[in-house]
């Protein structure tokens, strides 16, 4: 199982902060991974698309594309602290 | 030191504690941030705050690692408050010893642009009939900008 967080309006959107999703053998990227979640859920789709939602896999600030179904893909909108 | 959590804040009793181990340091710059009750002609009743455990505070420390390159300071105290607060109270605190004020001012500016625009928090302004997921303003960001040229803003 992936675990998926959402964060800020997200989470919101999503309807909670954690997910655990059994990731199918095709899902292989965070774009496929966002195709699942819209298939079941067009509005959180098209939230997780857009330009300015990034995301880290298992708490990497910087990770690459790849994804297996045992990771942790955290989703974050633009970021507001301070 | 970097403490993200929702315990309270108590300013006085921080800087006052940041104060007895700044050694030999001739500056210390302080920066309190505090929840404001308006935002613009809408009332802001509380803000709510979260973060992302263990990353936010590993970028935070990234963050720290610079300032401390960029300038001669010393390692710098940043609190930053999660949860549900107040309008009136801290929410944010930074605080910088150097041997000289301008790199304690500098680096203390720098850190609070870098947790306005970069640091992994979330905001929500809860109102009295709405709530708002707040994002960084256009200022924010042009704050932030200033210090990408990797030059001192000196």
């Amino acid at each position: 199982m992936a675990r998926i967080l959402f964060f800020g309006k997200l989470a919101d959107l999503a309807g909670g902060r954690q997910r655990e999703l059994q990731l199918s053998d095709e899902i292989r990227s965070v774009g496929q991974l966002i195709d699942q979640i819209a298939s079941d859920d067009e509005l959180l789709g098209a939230a997780l698309r857009q330009k300015s939602v990034r995301y880290i896999i298992n708490e990497q600030i910087e990770p690459g594309d790849v994804i297996s179904d045992k990771d942790e893909i955290a989703f974050l909108p633009p970021v507001s602290g301070g | 030191m970097i403490r993200v959590g929702k315990d309270k804040l108590d300013p006085g009793k921080e800087l006052s504690a940041f104060e007895k181990n700044a050694g030999d340091a001739g500056a210390i710059v302080s920066f309190l941030g505090r929840v404001r009750g308006d935002k613009g002609a809408k009332a802001v009743t509380a803000l709510y705050l979260e973060h992302y455990p263990g990353v936010t505070e590993h970028s935070i420390a990234e963050i720290e690692a610079e300032a401390r390159e960029r300038w001669a300071i010393d390692e710098p105290l940043i609190i930053h408050r999660i949860g549900h607060l107040s309008p009136g109270e801290p929410i944010v605190l930074v605080c910088v010893s150097a041997r000289h004020r301008r790199d304690a001012f500098e680096a203390a500016d720098f850190l609070m642009d870098f947790l306005k625009t970069k640091a992994l928090f979330w905001k929500k302004e809860i109102g009295p009939d709405s709530e708002t997921w707040i994002e960084p303003r256009d200022q924010d960001y042009k704050d932030a900008a200033r210090w990408d040229d990797n030059g001192k803003d000196s």
